[in-house]
């Protein structure tokens, strides 16, 4: 007697064998749509930039012929902003982080502080621009400045370098601090000297990617009012500056076809220096990563 | 000689005390300075929401908030009787938004379920940076993408296709939001044990019939969570739609035509000349306000079903 129908059976099984078949490549396929975006995406850049980029375009000012236009102003301009973002939101950042790892106690307080530092991560980069807007440009009167736009991006990324100095000072072992303790050591003095050197590697890395992410954020300068036509660079942290994504989004904007090489240009130095940005966190990363 | 020498003893006692003193301060300030930074990002969000109540509330001074609220049209422009209602913004937004939620969940989930049900641990060690990758690019480079790229080989396909529209912004934005969901939704899948893996592929089960009838209903609530956000960042995506998508506040469901969305009439203010206390310039506060309401409703919604409907293993 025979319980099952033999053919029948096979005959299912290659189908759900097919099945699966089928659906791996049409998940490879979905993987390698991301990864060929991406790719295109490169080599239309450079494509489009590479003709227009030349020692020139780095130390021309803007201007409204394609060809004699540049991007000295805005490179410039940008690492001016770096210079207010990085020390600004290290230091702030790292404190927040201290005080959530270190010191906060379990409360409401402190919990809310936590909640709100997801949630400040969520919200729109643009609706950070109408708080610089309000607060830095108008109420505190610092003008399209330097500072003005410093202190916004420093709010926005604020809530990354947060976390991941959070993350950077939990993975140090309680045994450093608790021996820290033993040799007589305060609590400030372990921070300090036990638990701060052994987190910095990964405090570092975080603070690079957020401000990789600084550096290419266009919407709060645009609602700042950030100009882009400057014929001049900065000369304090009061004066009023233009930043490479300003600078690209006024080309990209514009109706000429040529200016599309000029703005595809600016992107090439923008992406270089994330990449030069990114790099220097992998190379920390790899370079101090511990493991207790 | 004794004495001299219990002197300079005392004295020391008195150096260290004094030392110790010090550091009594340290230990007791450090504690609050750092507090303070801490709350700093307490202070942002009320100068956030604060701010926005602020001008939106001066913003409905001058225009009636049901007009704002329900009005179909958005013409702040127009000279002797501008319009304001929300309506049109909200539907571009929304038109970029599904679009995008259209390319970034199918392939944001193939994608997952490749990296964490097929592919080898190689292979996921390059495929994922690479992922992320494309979601460091700055979303200006996005839109130059959208304007110079995409919009001219959609135009091949769609005649019809204006130079600003939404179906461009749309798919440019899905591709950025992707890695995000990939991502998310790959570390909420890997998070399953094996176990349960091994449990179905021993009852002969297939890769395939593992991922979805298994894994997948496993890692719900992850996925779901990562879908949410990806909505959240999309409704407040700036730049794409304000270089793809146009200048044309409509209230219909086309999507070949040029759109606006809230984020793109902020940027249009700014980069013009509204002076200060007029009403177009409060009226970007209501806007940024109404955005805020959105995406502030997505991140929580995020938060609460990564919460809620955690399965613990």
């Amino acid at each position: 007697m025979k319980y099952l129908n033999d053919t029948a059976v096979m005959k299912r099984m290659n189908l759900r064998l097919k099945m699966n078949k089928v659906w791996k490549a049409i998940f490879i396929v979905a993987t390698t749509f991301a990864l060929i975006t991406l790719l295109i995406l490169l080599v239309r850049i450079f494509s489009q930039g590479l003709s227009h980029l030349n020692l020139n375009f780095l130390s021309n000012f803007a201007s409204r012929v394609p060809e004699k236009a540049g991007i000295k102003a805005a490179l410039i301009g940008s690492l001016w902003l770096m210079a207010v973002v990085a020390p600004v939101s290290i230091l702030l950042g790292v404190s927040s982080a201290i005080y959530l790892e270190e010191y906060a106690k379990k409360n409401r307080f402190n919990d809310f502080i936590r909640i709100n530092i997801s949630n400040l991560a969520g919200v729109p980069s643009i609706v950070f621009g109408l708080l610089g807007l309000t607060i830095f440009v108008r109420m505190l009167d610092l003008g399209k400045s330097i500072l003005a736009a410093g202190f916004t991006m420093s709010l926005l990324i604020l809530p990354i370098i947060i976390v991941s100095a959070q993350e950077a000072i939990r993975a140090v072992p309680q045994e450093q601090r608790e021996a820290s303790y033993g040799m007589g050591a305060t609590k400030w003095q372990t921070i300090v000297k036990v638990v701060l050197p052994a987190a910095i590697p990964g405090i570092l890395t975080g603070s690079i990617l957020a401000l990789s992410r600084a550096i290419g954020e266009t919407a709060p300068l645009v609602v700042i009012g950030i100009p882009v036509i400057l014929q001049f660079l900065p000369e304090n942290l009061l004066s009023t500056f233009t930043a490479l994504p300003m600078q690209i989004f006024d080309w990209a904007k514009r109706p000429q076809e040529e200016f599309q090489y000029v703005a595809a240009a600016g992107i090439i130095v923008l992406m270089t220096l994330l990449v030069f940005m990114n790099s220097i966190a992998i190379y920390i990363r790899n370079k101090f990563q511990k493991r207790y | 000689m004794a004495g001299k020498a219990s002197e300079q003893s005392i004295q020391q006692m008195i150096a260290k005390s004094r030392a110790r003193k010090g550091k009594k301060i340290i230990e007791k300030t450090m504690p609050k300075l750092l507090f303070i930074a801490a709350a700093l990002s307490v202070l942002t969000t009320f100068g956030i929401v604060f701010t926005l109540i602020f001008e939106t509330f001066e913003f409905f001074q001058r225009v009636s908030i049901t007009d704002y609220l329900f009005g179909t049209e958005w013409l702040p422009f127009s000279g002797k009787e501008p319009l304001y209602g929300i309506l049109p913004l909200v539907f571009g937004t929304l038109k970029v938004t599904g679009i995008a939620v259209l390319v970034a969940v199918p392939f944001g989930l193939g994608a997952a379920i490749y990296l964490s049900e097929y592919a080898s641990d190689k292979t996921r060690r390059i495929v994922k940076p690479i992922l992320e990758v494309l979601a460091g690019v700055p979303t200006i480079v996005y839109g130059f993408f959208a304007l110079t790229f995409v919009t001219p080989i959609l135009q091949q396909l769609i005649p019809s296709l204006k130079i600003f529209n939404a179906l461009s912004p749309g798919i440019v934005v899905g591709i950025m939001v992707l890695p995000m969901i990939a991502s998310l939704s790959e570390d909420a899948m890997s998070s399953v044990p094996n176990s349960i893996r091994e449990g179905a592929l021993g009852l002969g089960a297939t890769k395939f019939e593992v991922a979805i009838k298994v894994v997948l209903p496993a890692a719900l609530s992850g996925i779901i969570a990562s879908v949410v956000l990806a909505i959240s960042r999309a409704i407040g995506e700036t730049m794409i739609v304000s270089l793809a998508g146009g200048s044309t506040p409509k209230f219909d469901f086309a999507v070949t035509d040029s759109i606006q969305t809230m984020t793109a009439y902020i940027v249009q203010v700014s980069t013009g000349d509204a002076g200060y206390g007029t009403t177009i310039y409060y009226s970007i506060y209501a806007v940024g306000f109404t955005l805020f309401i959105f995406t502030l409703i997505m991140n929580l919604l995020a938060q609460y079903i990564s919460k809620r409907f955690r399965e613990e293993y």
